[in-house]
């Protein structure tokens, strides 16, 4: 699927398309999900290219609202393998290239 | 000379003491009286003012002079300027600090602390007076006795040496020590404010440790890569879904979008919605039935169980007892211009709503009713056009067939009710009739298992429809001709008129037998295999019919009613009507009664129904009962119940009156005394043609 030969206009359609956030797995209940979903958007944008201090702002807000000990991984690439409390993860992407996996654990 | 010593004391104590104490209690007690009085008096008495002789006399302007006074700890008489030598400086100097304590009254005190010498010593003199005198008196008496001793000493000072005697008293007393302080200390000094304090220890209790440990939250391992062609695939594939639910969407919204511009987007909303509350559904619609139990009791009890006894009095003559009123919000301006029991759930019931006005024709609604909830209908159906027609498959109940004021006919699917839309409908290419339809009827399945069933139009046809493959098939089964009046149009045209048909009946026998009313008040007996012929044209009535219907018991029997305010009973064999009713006014339908072949009933337009039954009276009804209060309320439609002995009564108003039969009017031959009981359809046939027989002779004397 992935072309290398795509043109700059395709390439420009994919940005604007894949700007969305797609929640990959969760098991959040609803409400919590968007919550979350929603803050990981701001912090995205908010620091578009410091992806520590995104990470940063996701974890205090959460540590705030439900609850300590959250743990935030924001990058373009890596593995993880993390041990969770249940009903306490997120893992998503955001704007085409971003992953992000929010998880609580204490 | 101790002893004279002593004994001279004690007298003189014995002088003085009760003195002391005398005055001293009354010098209390003058205290206390004049405290008392003071605050008696300003109890009973208004406070005068009492002015020294030699007060100022000022005015109120001097009285209201403020004057200030400062206090200061400063003593006015205290010299300003002490001036002492100071050997330091060798000069004399003035002091700084000058002292301003003044002593104006001291007052030395006569209380001896007891542990102290001097208490003691006087403790010891009075344990040794206390043999002869017993000594009950409080501390300050004691002190009395010392200041006088004191006194007497001073005095007897100058009159003898009393110093060793003292000194003897001293000396002698230590070797009498030992055993008198346990007599002085014997003596319990009484309390005065009788302050007791207690005290106690309990004991404390034991502390013990507890401790549990609870399981940990629920904990799971979540692992995956997160690069870039993983979060490309992922947004790839989320859109596609994206494009095939779309598209999903089109192919359903354009059906919809055709048939329902206006409500499209409500019914989405709608239906999403529902989606929502379908999980409890069926819970809501046992409570709300339960509800409806309990707000209408009275009447379901009446259904169930009333019967009016006062029929045993009234000589034939029956009532309608009106149970439930059906009716719905929506449907309030539209009239009733169909009803159709449901054949497998005898309390359901179809209520099809539009106008029989020709200029105010406007939407159409068919609702579905149940007697277990009069409040609301089970199933709502919206369409464009006024429904004038409906009925149930007997085979497939959840099969509604209607026809429309704008000749079209459609199926409506109860088990797919989400659309609101008919499942099948006839369109303009596929023969719809093109003037209203006035009667649908299911048919038996055809040769190929074929659903199908047949209508009548006021465009002279009637049709066939055959549904194959989701699809309605049309075949003219009849085109409705009106013999001899073929009229000779311009140019050499043939134009011949059409009978507009308005109701029809099928045999219940005889497959392919069936009668047609139509507005010109002819009835037309027809086959469904000859498309071009009649079997027979009656000549029936003055205005149109709008209703045939078929005895069910008797085979030869049909019942037809008019607007020409008549309702004629036929033998099919014969041309001449068997019974002719005149109701005074429009009738707008009449049914058999499903119980007996010689019960009918009809309704008119004045809001009338009438009960016949023809074994019990011949010539009158047997009920007539105004079933609307307003005159303006026309009654279009009635309908038998199958098996309950309720009717259905749709007025114009969008109403739906049940009523209940009383006892008189589903009267059943009375038994006779050793004889059986004979029930079944020929006995009922048998009693028709009894009747029958007498009005068939004349009949047929007249027509020769």
């Amino acid at each position: 699927m992935a072309d290398t030969g795509e043109g700059k206009k395709e390439e420009a359609d994919y940005k604007r398309l894949h700007m969305f956030p797609l929640i990959r797995h969760s098991d959040m209940p609803e409400e919590m999900r968007v919550e979350a979903m929603e803050l990981c958007v701001t912090a995205c944008e908010k620091y578009a290219t410091n992806n520590e201090s995104a990470a940063k702002m996701i974890k205090e807000t959460m540590d705030k609202k439900f609850g300590s000990s959250w743990h935030v991984v924001i990058g373009e690439g890596f593995g993880f393998e993390i041990t969770h409390e249940v009903k306490n993860l997120l893992y998503m992407f955001f704007g085409g290239s971003l992953a992000v996996c929010v998880w609580k654990c204490s | 000379m101790p002893g004279k010593e002593l004994h001279k004391r004690k007298q003189s104590i014995i002088g003085q003491f009760p003195r002391g104490s005398k005055s001293i209690i009354r010098r209390r007690d003058d205290e206390g009286g004049i405290e008392l009085g003071e605050g008696a008096d300003e109890w009973t008495q208004a406070k005068t003012l009492i002015k020294p002789p030699d007060q100022l006399d000022l005015t109120d302007a001097e009285l209201k002079e403020e004057i200030t006074r400062i206090l200061t700890a400063n003593n006015p008489h205290a010299p300003q300027n002490i001036v002492r030598y100071s050997f330091k400086e060798r000069a004399y100097k003035q002091m700084s600090v000058v002292e301003q304590l003044a002593v104006h009254f001291t007052l030395c005190g006569n209380l001896i602390f007891r542990d102290s010498d001097e208490g003691r010593r006087q403790s010891l003199r009075q344990s040794t007076m206390s043999a002869v005198v017993p000594v009950t008196t409080s501390f300050v008496v004691e002190d009395l006795e010392e200041d006088v001793e004191l006194k007497e000493d001073t005095s007897q000072a100058t009159l003898m040496p009393a110093a060793p005697e003292e000194q003897e008293e001293q000396e002698q007393e230590p070797e009498q020590e030992q055993p008198r302080p346990r007599l002085i200390q014997e003596r319990k000094l009484t309390n005065q404010f009788n302050f007791s304090e207690r005290a106690s220890q309990t004991y404390n209790n034991p502390i013990r440790d507890r401790a549990c440990q609870m399981e940990p939250p629920p904990r799971a391992t979540f692992s995956a890569n997160a690069n870039q062609w993983e979060i490309y695939d992922d947004y790839v594939e989320e859109l596609q879904k994206l494009e095939k639910s779309k598209e999903k969407e089109k192919q359903k919204a354009p059906v919809s979008k055709k048939q329902d511009k206006t409500r499209g987007r409500k019914l989405t909303s709608l239906e999403s919605q529902s989606d929502d509350i379908t999980k409890v559904a069926k819970a809501a619609k046992i409570v709300e039935r339960m509800v409806n139990q309990n707000t209408f009791d009275d009447v379901a009890q009446d259904f169930k169980y009333f019967e009016d006894t006062s029929d045993d009095y009234r000589d034939n003559l029956g009532t309608l007892l009106p149970l439930w009123k059906f009716q719905y919000d929506k449907a309030k301006r539209l009239a009733v211009t169909a009803l159709c029991w449901n054949p497998k759930y005898k309390d359901l019931f179809i209520v099809g709503h539009g106008s029989y006005d020709f200029v105010k024709q406007s939407r159409g609604m068919l609702l579905l009713y149940t007697l277990k909830n009069p409040s609301f209908p089970e199933y709502i159906f919206n369409s464009e056009s006024g429904i004038m027609c409906a009925d149930v498959h007997v085979d497939h109940p959840y099969l509604i067939v209607v026809g429309f004021y704008d000749g079209n006919v459609a199926i409506y699917n109860l088990k797919k009710p989400a659309s609101s839309q008919p499942g099948y409908k006839s369109s303009a290419k596929h023969g719809k009739h093109t003037d209203p339809v006035w009667q649908v009827k299911w048919q038996k399945d055809d040769m190929d298992n074929n659903l199908n069933f047949f209508s009548v139009s006021s465009d002279g046809r009637i049709v066939s429809w055959t549904l194959v493959k989701n699809e309605l098939v049309h075949t003219d089964v009849i085109k409705l001709l009106v013999e001899g009046t073929t009229v000779e149009g311009p140019e050499g045209l043939q134009l011949q008129t059409i009978g507009c048909g308005t109701s029809f009946d099928f045999h219940k026998k005889i497959d392919y037998l069936f009668l047609v009313g139509t507005e010109e008040g002819k009835i037309y007996k027809c086959s469904k295999s000859y498309s071009s012929q009649f079997l027979d044209i009656f000549d029936a009535h003055h205005m149109a019919v709008d209703a045939v219907n078929w005895n069910p018991f008797h085979s030869k029997v049909f019942i037809s009613c008019s607007s020409d305010w008549t309702v004629k009973i036929w033998d099919h064999t014969i041309k001449t009507p068997m019974f002719i009713y005149d109701l005074n006014s429009a009738v707008g339908d009449v049914a058999w009664a499903p119980y007996s072949s010689t019960v009918f009933a009809a309704v008119t337009t004045d809001g009338k129904a009438h009960v016949f039954d023809l074994s019990v009276n011949k010539y009158e009804a047997i009920c007539i009962q105004a079933v609307v209060a307003k005159k303006k309320n026309k009654l279009t439609h009635i309908q038998f119940n199958p098996i309950y002995p309720i009717v259905i009564i749709g007025d114009e108003r969008g109403h739906v009156i049940c009523l209940k039969l009383s006892p008189n009017l589903r009267k059943m031959p009375k038994e006779k005394k050793g004889q059986e009981v004979q029930k079944g359809p020929e006995v009922e046939i048998a009693k028709l043609d009894k009747l029958l027989n007498l009005v068939r002779e004349p009949a047929a004397k007249t027509s020769k």
